[in-house]
């Protein structure tokens, strides 16, 4: 499986598909974060939803992985369209066939190429993160927020423990794209119908029946970055996406396995 | 005594159905071990469902098959020894070529110096590090055969190789096919276009709609057919004539531009060289031709278009 692995980061480090991401996720972290400090007195709110973050409560442990908090569903969407794409266009570029007739254990290719991919998310997920955290130190003394708790261990615990969320809900929503880009074999339709569920349809669908918000699995990603919530336990979350995760992963991966390479 | 040939690939009753459509029904042939083997048959004959089941890609309906001796139920015991392109070459656009057979490489655990090789091999060294989206369509052909030739095969399927190769490009390709046949590879190659084939097949598998009309030595095949005398006065104004009496002799014959087709067996060369004599008329030629594998293919499959 390792040689599934090396030939799949071939094409995933490639330049175009790498510096594209690290620019979009740079980007978005460098956004968000920036939000926080650069809008500190806005009576508009500087946090999620209008939310107002003083600088006392930056100036705790939690200030250092605000910013990094806020940008880990977009992380996700990110993820959930990289695996999807990489996953449908084997089957859109005709290119499945080479793969499996170089690698026939089509589950080798398959855990092969998560493995890959995993390793692009957590690349991912650590500049976004690195990026965040040296946004925030920079832009703390224009915001009059102080600093000294963001090196404590604490601080550094903070740290660990949100990255680790925003790379498990990352790869929630990375291994979504996978499953529909197995299912639609299409890089368009699984991107779309992936982004479109996750950003709009649970939204509408939450607001309409409030009580759907507990069992639909982009809230529960997302609730898994976000290290939970009142209303959502981290456990919960847990628990729902590998539920929906190893049922909708099972099934794509039989269908996987027995379905014809007809294309 | 005839020699035993060991066997590349087998096929026994080997079906593929699709809904109520049989893409291929009840196929049987072999190819032997060491030989260059044509698959032709009209489109949607059959030919690329039976590649990709030998391949493993898809599963048949019924019957069985060797590669290399493995059963294909588990192409993982011989595709590390099988190099195929199947219906064109497909590629990651926005890889280079030479990073594109380097996935492949490191797919199927093949040294990464060969990939040079391999460019080398298929003219491609110059452009090897450009993106496949910028090859013309003989290139991207190039480097298909290229990563059909990584794994340095025991057995080569290619499917349509020369398409969108010019002719020096088709030149080529038949160079290395003979090049890899001498060293002892197998190739199983289909194509459309019969005349490159008759020219370097040994064997030959013909299918018509989902059935294997033939399976055996070109030679075989050809030599069955009905050769065809053609001979040509010396003056035109004889052709009727000598015409009326070959008829008249019992003679099946057909005028075509200028010449008389007769189909005879070629030790009636003589008898007919003789009766244009005693008929006062001078033969300016003729000859014995045999049935291209074109003409025969058509014959066969009734596909005349």
């Amino acid at each position: 499986m390792i040689r599934v692995v090396i030939a799949e980061l071939r094409k995933l480090r490639r330049p175009t598909l790498l510096l594209g991401t690290i620019a979009t996720v740079g980007g978005l972290s460098a956004l968000f974060t920036s939000i926080i400090f650069l809008m500190i007195d806005s009576e508009n709110g500087n946090g999620e939803r209008g939310e107002r973050i003083s600088p006392a409560e930056l100036s705790n442990s939690m200030g250092l992985v605000y910013g990094f908090k806020l940008v880990g569903v977009f992380l996700g969407i990110v993820a959930l369209c990289i695996f999807a794409s990489q996953t449908a266009q084997e089957y859109s570029l005709g290119t499945l066939r080479n793969l499996l007739v170089r690698q026939p254990s089509r589950m080798k290719l398959l855990a092969g190429k998560f493995i890959a991919m995993k390793l692009f998310a957590l690349v991912m997920v650590l500049f976004a993160g690195a990026l965040s955290v040296a946004i925030s130190f920079a832009l703390a003394g224009r915001a009059k927020v102080d600093t000294s708790s963001w090196s404590s261990s604490g601080a550094m615990q903070l740290l660990f423990e949100n990255t680790l969320n925003i790379f498990i809900s990352t790869l929630c929503f990375g291994a979504f794209g996978m499953i529909l880009g197995l299912l639609l074999r299409s890089p368009i339709s699984a991107i779309a119908v992936g982004v479109l569920w996750s950003l709009i349809l649970e939204n509408i669908l939450g607001a309409l029946i409030k009580s759907t918000a507990k069992w639909l699995p982009g809230a529960n990603f997302q609730n898994i970055g976000a290290g939970g919530n009142l209303d959502l336990s981290y456990k919960h979350s847990l628990a729902i996406s590998a539920l929906y995760l190893i049922i909708s992963g099972g099934l794509a991966a039989v269908l996987f396995k027995r379905r014809d390479v007809a294309n | 005594m005839e020699k035993i040939e060991k066997i590349a690939i087998s096929a026994s009753d080997l079906t593929k159905i699709y809904g109520e459509r049989a893409a291929l029904s009840h196929g049987n042939f072999i190819v032997p071990e060491g030989s260059i083997c044509g698959f032709v048959g009209p489109n949607g004959s059959g030919k690329t469902t039976t590649i990709r089941m030998l391949l493993g890609l898809i599963e048949p309906s019924g019957g069985t098959a060797t590669v290399l001796g493995e059963s294909i139920s588990h192409p993982e015991k011989y595709l590390p020894y099988v190099g195929a392109m199947i219906e064109g070459p497909a590629f990651y656009p926005a890889l280079s070529g030479r990073e594109n057979l380097k996935v492949l490489a490191e797919l199927g655990g093949f040294p990464l110096s060969r990939v040079d090789q391999l460019l080398e091999k298929v003219d491609l060294a110059d452009r090897g590090g450009s993106k496949f989206k910028t090859y013309s369509l003989g290139m991207k052909q190039r480097l298909g055969i290229a990563a059909a030739l990584l794994p340095n095969p025991k057995l080569l399927i290619l499917d349509e190789p020369t398409n969108g190769l010019d002719p020096s490009g088709i030149q080529e390709v038949r160079g290395i096919i003979r090049e890899l046949a001498d060293s002892g590879t197998t190739v199983f190659v289909s194509s459309h276009i019969l005349s490159e084939l008759e020219m370097i097949c040994e064997y030959l598998v013909m299918l018509r709609e989902g059935k294997v009309i033939f399976s055996g030595r070109t030679q075989e095949l050809l030599s069955g057919q009905k050769p065809i005398i053609i001979a040509k006065p010396e003056y035109e104004v004889d052709l009727t004539n000598l015409a009326k009496k070959l008829s008249d002799s019992g003679f099946n014959i057909s005028i075509v531009e200028g010449t008389l087709h007769i189909d005879a067996a070629q030790e009636a060369s003589a008898a007919i060289n003789r009766l244009a004599f005693e008929s006062g008329i001078t033969l300016a030629s003729i000859s014995v031709v045999l049935p291209t594998l074109e003409e025969t293919f058509f014959e066969m499959t009734g596909d005349n278009k």
